[in-house]
């Protein structure tokens, strides 16, 4: 480790937030775990088959704020999960950090784009 | 004083990614691969998953441009595969969960958890495959 320190203290390796994240994982799985289940019970339960039944689940407000939870959830989870990946193979710092801004730029645009549509409903 | 014959010992040393399917894993360990793989699967396809999601919800013309995508045997092929992606993920994290408060950890019972839930992922998968290609 002593070759990672910058002077005497600092050190530029470990963000120290893992607990953080492992829990912030395990939360927005619970989060994710529930709205899957209540998707699926409620497009199987919608009153017509097809767009309408689809489109008019995504137009009720509940639905709308579960779905943007959720989404919201998923992002914040994916990152920790793809992040793990990264630091678990990729030991270059460069080709790591790269990866994760890749990553974040990704996530990001994804998430937009999803609220974008779900807001369009 | 004598010279102490030197012994070649064996080295164990991180196995190469060349050994990978040399090494015999447990069922907790296939478990935990997948969901890994699952998961960067479905982060690497969320692009996808965004655009058939704004297909199905922007118009009743776009509803119908994603019914006519998906009666591809390709498209159905990657829906396939997202669906086990997924279905997979879901499982491998609630047996997460469960060890999470301790439950399962012992030697014995993890491989029992572990393949029960790699069976009920397999089930719920061919259930979702079965209704993709419209036999369900």
């Amino acid at each position: 480790m002593a070759d990672a320190r910058i002077g005497q203290k600092r050190l530029v390796v470990g963000a120290h937030y893992g607990l953080r994240d492992w829990l912030s994982q395990r939360i927005t799985a619970v989060v994710l775990g529930c709205y899957s289940v209540v998707l699926v019970v409620a497009a199987l339960l919608a009153p017509e088959p097809g767009y309408y039944g689809w489109s008019g689940l995504f137009a009720q407000t509940w639905m709308k704020v579960f779905t943007l939870l959720a989404f919201l959830a998923f992002f914040y989870h994916a990152w920790v999960g793809v992040r793990d990946i990264w630091m678990d193979y990729v030991k270059p710092l460069s080709v790591r950090l790269a990866l994760q801004t890749f990553t974040i730029v990704w996530l990001l645009g994804c998430a937009i784009w999803a609220i974008e549509v779900l807001w369009r409903v | 004083m004598s010279e102490l014959p030197r012994k070649s010992r064996p080295q164990f040393r991180n196995i190469h990614v060349s050994q990978i399917l040399t090494y015999r894993l447990p069922i907790t360990g296939v478990m935990s691969i997948l969901h890994r793989i699952s998961g960067a699967a479905m982060f690497l396809s969320l692009p996808v998953i965004v655009w058939l999601f704004d297909l199905s919800l922007t118009s009743e013309l776009s509803y119908a441009t994603l019914m006519d995508v998906t009666d591809l045997v390709i498209v159905k092929l990657i829906l396939c595969g997202l669906a086990w992606a997924f279905i997979h993920h879901f499982f491998g994290g609630v047996r997460h969960l469960i060890s999470d408060v301790h439950i399962g950890i012992t030697k014995e019972s993890s491989p029992r958890i572990a393949t029960v839930f790699m069976g009920l992922s397999l089930v719920v998968s061919l259930l979702a495959w079965l209704s993709i290609f419209g036999v369900l």
